[in-house]
């Protein structure tokens, strides 16, 4: 979803004249929603610009992908980068399972603060009343 | 081969006895501007879909939140925070925001002059929004109207 967001987001950038490229980890829906520049890193999903704690993966992606906006010259291009996760590419396997049910919360309006203390931060802040 | 996530999700609301969801298809041709300058001159923008939030910032809600967030770049890691419908795929940004919310990569590729700059505030949405249309005429439009504001040369746009 958040593939198909960004996508759509991209073409109302670019189409009023801010060039966009797109970073993401699931190739099929970036196919499908044809983004101006997009490069895609076969990740599970969390990890569009890297693994956790290892700089020189994440600004070894950030790096690959920005040149791009140099390299890029036709519309619709995807970059595949050479990342690999695992050595045999069993995070697959245990991804978006069909059987694990709906992983999704509940569709709740209310702020879903990380820690019960940022909500006093926000209110603190003025950006949440009290 | 690349996990095929549409066939997966398609497969999973069956499963649970759902209406399919109708992913977006896009038929035309992306539009296209070209980069006004080189990356080593330009002020690089930054969005991430994943729920980010500074503390202090009020978190996303979970039912089609089409608000977004507007980021100091210099926000130290440890002040990151995020709220996304999809909450298990937040495991390791929690741990190293640098995961989803490039911010020190940015900052590290301006200090050897790979890019100019990173613009002085970075965005977020979350991306979990289901009304494409909500998409095309809320998020979309007030994610323009950020990145005219901090005069972005381009925008890295990162998917979660």
């Amino acid at each position: 979803m958040c593939h198909q967001t960004v996508c759509l987001v991209a073409r109302h950038l670019e189409a009023h004249g801010i060039p966009t490229l797109v970073v993401g980890s699931a190739l099929d829906i970036l196919e499908a929603g044809r983004a101006p520049r997009a490069v895609f890193v076969d990740y599970p999903l969390g990890h569009s610009t890297g693994k956790p704690f290892d700089r020189a993966d994440q600004v070894g992606i950030v790096r690959a992908a920005l040149a791009g906006f140099d390299a890029m010259t036709r519309p619709g291009t995807i970059l595949r980068l050479p990342n690999a996760w695992d050595a045999d590419g069993a995070w697959q396997a245990d991804a978006m399972r069909a059987d694990r049910g709906d992983t999704r919360q509940p569709r709740d309006e209310s702020p879903q603060f990380q820690h019960p203390a940022d909500r006093a931060a926000a209110v603190a802040s003025g950006a949440l009343a009290a | 081969m690349p996990f095929r996530y549409i066939d997966a999700i398609t497969e999973r609301y069956r499963v649970l006895g759902y209406a399919p969801y109708r992913w977006h298809q896009a038929t035309d041709d992306p539009p296209w501007a070209a980069p006004r300058r080189a990356l080593r001159d330009a002020r690089v923008g930054l969005l991430s879909s994943s729920g980010a939030y500074a503390l202090g910032q009020v978190a996303y809600h979970y039912k089609d939140d089409t608000s977004i967030r507007r980021i100091p770049s210099a926000t130290p890691a440890d002040e990151i925070r995020f709220s996304h419908i999809t909450e298990n795929y937040l495991v390791d940004p929690r741990r190293d925001p640098e995961c989803i919310l490039p911010l020190g990569a940015l900052r590290a590729l301006a200090a050897e002059g790979t890019i100019g700059a990173v613009a002085d505030q970075v965005f977020s949405c979350m991306g979990g929004v289901y009304s494409q249309r909500r998409v095309r005429e809320e998020v979309a439009p007030a994610l323009l109207d950020a990145f005219r504001e901090q005069r972005v040369d381009c925008a890295l746009l990162v998917a979660m």
